[in-house]
Formats: C-alpha cells, structure tokens, sequence
C-alpha cells in the first residue's frame, strides 16, 4: 500500500514538474516576445544570429535538399516508368517537397545544428555566470540573449525550407531529366499544373513558420533552464533534439489533417 | 567614531530558506556607507545568496532590503533593473561576456546605460582598465587572460559606471599570492579613490581582516558575531575563534552528521 502511494506521489511531483516547465518556458517565451526592441541595439543582434543560426544552417541545408530531391526523383521513376507515367517525377518530387519534406526535414536538421548550438551556447553563458553578470549589469537576458536568438530561428526556418525545396526540385530533376531521360518539357509543365501556390507551396512554409517556433523556444528554453553544470548542459542540449524532432513530428501530423484532412 | 551614522543597506529580519533549511534566519545586518565591509563565513552559509539577495535576483521568504530607501525585493522587474545601476557585482568566476574584447566588456554597461559619445566612452574605458593595470590588455579577448587578470577585468566593469555599491562575491579564490596583493591594494585603494561601498564575501580571513573596515561573521542562519577586525580577533566566543583562527574542529564539526562510527563498520560483518 505504501509503495502505491509513494508511486502517485512520484507521477504527482514529476507531472508538477512538467506543469511548471511548461509555465515557465511560456513566461520566457512572452517576455522575449512582448520585448519591445530598440532598433539601434536590437538589429545589430539580430542580424549576428541570423549568420549564425541561418547562414551557417546553409549548408547542411543545400546537401541534404540536393540528396533528397535526387533520391525522391530515382524511387519515383522505378515506380511509375511501370505505368508509363514517369513525366509525373516533376510532379511527384515537388509536391512532396514542398508539402511535406522540406518543412519537416530542415525542422529536424534546423534542430539538430541550430538548436542544439543554441542551448549550449545560452547553457554555457549560464554557467559562467554571464547571464548573471549581465542582469546584475542591469540589462534583461531575456530581452539581449534570448529575443534575437528566438526572432532569428523564426525567420531562418522558412527561408531555409524554401531554400531545400528549390535545390530539392533540381536534384529531382538532374537525376530525372538528365540522367533517367524524362522529357524535360512534361517535367517541368506536370509539376507547373499540379502545384498549387495558396495549397501547396503557402500551407509548406506556415508548417514551417510553426516548427521554427517550436524548434527555437524549446532550444532557447531548455538552455535558459539548465542546470549550470556540464552534465546539465548535456541533458539540455539532448532534450532539445529530442523535444524537437518529437514535437515536429506531432506537430506535422496535426497540421497536415488540418490542411489537406477534407481532400 | 560610529559606523553607522551613514548606512547604505539596511537589511532587517531577512528570512531565506531553500527547501526545508534556513539559510537566513530573521537576520539583521547594516552596511555603512563608504567603508569596506566582509562578509565572511564557513562555505555553504549562504554568504553568495545574500549578494544575490541584495542583488535582486533571489528572493527571501520575508523581511526586506533596504538600499537607499528601495526595498529591493518588493521593486518591480523594472525599477529593479533601474536600482541595479547603482550596484557593480564581481563574480567568482569574473563573468566575462566571451564574444566581447576586454574593452567591449567594460564598455557594455556605459553603451546600455548612457548615451556618451564614443570618445568619451573609450575615455572612461580606458581609464578603468588604466586603474586595474590593464590598459595594455584592452583588445584581447577573455580567454587570453590568466584568472587573476580576468578578476581585474570584471572589477573594471564592475566600477565603470560609477556604482554606488560594489559587490565581491569570493574575489580571493584561486588567486596566486601576487594577483591576492593586487587584488586586496586594488579593491581598497579604489574604495578610498571613487568613494564607493564595498560588501566583500570571503573566507580568506587574512586578506578580509586586512582591508575590511567592519566585519560580519555568519553561520547557522545568522549574524554570530560581527565588528571591526580587531573586535573580532578579541572575540571570545568558541565558533568565532575556530573560524578566525582555522581550526578543523570546534562547534563546526569536523565530522559530518553520521551513525555511530562503530556500528557503521560492524553493520557489513
């Protein structure tokens, strides 16, 4: 009977504590959001964490849109030259991308190689007391460290899934029109009928637009409440890939119902 | 003469717990105006929790904390921010922004806080880190700095705006004996040269005993003595003896709580 009630009481503490992380990571959120920035100071920040999380993302970016594309355009060729379809490769490869792979994908990498660097870094400025010092300076952490870094992954997540469809698109098409053969002319005009703007390619970069607040809250969170030691940075870090990739996927499943669920 | 005609901080029946255990315990103590005072205590009494209370960046169960007249814990996030203005903080670590020069860092709180053309700001940058010796070192970077120089930086961003108070949070710690000396001349001829306050946390008793003008001693939640240097060293009290004079066993035990000794060895037979 007493091992039970130890038992609640442990589910108890541990749903508690979530409750409150939960609580917590809103007022972080809010307060970096509702900060109301000064241009002269806020901008050079800004654009700083734009190279960083953005410009730097780039290249894993570009590879694994290239790959993916080239990859999407092989399998879907070996299917549908059974039918005598294959001018729908274009199709095929640039409304999956769009819809569906690009958003997610470069979420999951952005979570990976932006995320996580994020977390160390405001991990790291924890433990060596830097967010301290800086509030004992008188200037609100949230607002200099964590709002530049939230407002950059925002932008940069959308503006990165854009950037994998393309090269995504023309990995599809140098396997598909260059090396397999498909008349370049159905290539392209197949995916110009079936991809529509509004549908397709605007729903592509809202999923986005939601995973980059997703992705980036949960990285500036979980490095703004580390335990300030290098094993609590460790487990940050980790939870932030994690949560992440998890609540991308979740995330992904939900939207997609909403978006495309009545077709 | 009184030290306490002029007081700077006034904190009155400060309760702070973490959890189940007191750290402060209804404690008083004054902090005059002017002068250098330690706080000096066995490590783990709270003495870098009540920087940080007086900081504003923990907050006590009850009591308050008066500096100038604001009660520190009950300000709001902004006048918080404003009060802190009046206060420099040197942390243990030196806390350091790692992405900035040595000029940059002392700059930081002058850039956020005033509206000083850049000249004049590189004036008074240079000047502190002229007064902490490192003028020379104005264009490296933090992680080209020894410890000791790393402190003396801090403590040159700690003073650039002028505060009325400055906090050393363990600034002897790990110091070599020559960056000690430099650091105990620097933090009282600095005291004496800007006029400021100092609340110096510490349990390097020489060096504490050396520039403090009044001395508290805290353990068990509270205040257990507390005077000038040489009214301490007159203390007769058996807990204050042991901490002066670093004895490893008295009241504080040397011993943490535990079962019986023998019966622990005998309990694995």
């Amino acid at each position: 009977m007493q091992s039970v009630t130890a038992n609640l009481a442990l589910l108890g503490r541990s749903v508690l504590d979530r409750v409150a992380a939960i609580g917590r990571a809103g007022m972080v959120l809010m307060q970096a959001v509702i900060a109301r920035p000064d241009p002269l100071t806020s901008f050079p920040l800004l654009v700083r964490q734009l190279y960083s999380v953005g410009v730097l993302s780039m290249v894993i970016i570009i590879v694994s849109g290239l790959f993916i594309g080239m990859v999407l355009a092989l399998q879907g060729y070996t299917i549908l030259v059974d039918y005598g379809t294959e001018q729908a490769v274009g199709q095929m490869v640039a409304l999956s991308l769009v819809r569906e792979l690009a958003p997610v994908v470069t979420a999951l990498l952005f979570a990976g190689r932006a995320g996580s660097a994020l977390t160390a870094e405001i991990g790291l400025m924890k433990t060596t007391e830097q967010l301290s010092s800086m509030e004992m300076i008188g200037v609100d952490p949230l607002r200099r460290i964590i709002a530049p870094r939230f407002w950059a992954g925002l932008i940069c997540l959308p503006i990165l899934t854009m950037i994998f469809s393309a090269v995504g698109i023309w990995g599809g098409m140098l396997v598909g029109v260059d090396w397999l053969g498909i008349y370049e002319g159905s290539f392209w005009a197949n995916m110009q009928n079936s991809v529509d703007f509004f549908d397709d390619v605007l729903n592509g970069l809202i999923k986005s637009l939601v995973f980059g607040v997703v992705v980036t809250w949960v990285a500036v969170f979980q490095g703004y409440d580390s335990v300030p030691t290098s094993e609590g940075i460790s487990q940050a870090t980790t939870k932030t890939v994690v949560y992440s990739s998890l609540a991308v996927l979740g995330l992904d499943f939900i939207l997609t119902a909403l978006m495309f669920g009545d077709l | 003469m009184d030290f306490f005609d002029d007081i700077i901080i006034d904190i009155k029946q400060l309760t702070f717990s973490r959890g189940d255990r007191y750290i402060f315990k209804n404690m008083d103590i004054r902090i005059p105006r002017g002068k250098v005072t330690g706080i000096m205590g066995p490590s783990g009494t709270g003495k870098t929790t009540l920087l940080r209370v007086i900081g504003g960046q923990l907050k006590p169960d009850s009591g308050s904390v008066l500096l100038d007249g604001d009660d520190i814990p009950h300000l709001g996030r902004k006048e918080l921010f404003n009060v802190r203005e009046k206060m420099g903080m040197l942390f243990q670590s030196g806390a350091l922004f790692t992405d900035m020069s040595v000029f940059e860092n002392v700059a930081f709180p002058l850039r956020v806080h005033t509206k000083l053309p850049e000249d004049m700001i590189r004036d008074i940058v240079l000047m502190k880190l002229q007064a902490v010796g490192l003028r020379g070192a104005s264009e490296l970077m933090p992680s080209e700095l020894s410890g000791g120089m790393g402190r003396r930086v801090a403590l040159a961003r700690a003073i650039s705006l002028d505060p009325a108070l400055v906090m050393y949070d363990e600034p002897f710690t790990g110091q070599d004996p020559i960056a000690m000396g430099v650091l105990v001349n620097l933090i009282k001829m600095l005291n004496q040269a800007l006029g400021h306050s100092s609340i110096i946390v510490s349990h390097d008793i020489k060096e504490t005993l050396s520039i403090a003008d009044y001395i508290y001693i805290i353990a068990d939640a509270g205040v257990i003595a507390h005077g000038t240097p040489a009214q301490l060293e007159q203390n007769d009290s058996a807990q204050v003896q042991q901490f002066m004079k670093g004895l490893p066993d008295g009241p504080v035990p040397f011993h943490f709580p535990a079962n019986n000794y023998e019966t622990d060895l005998m309990e694995g037979r």
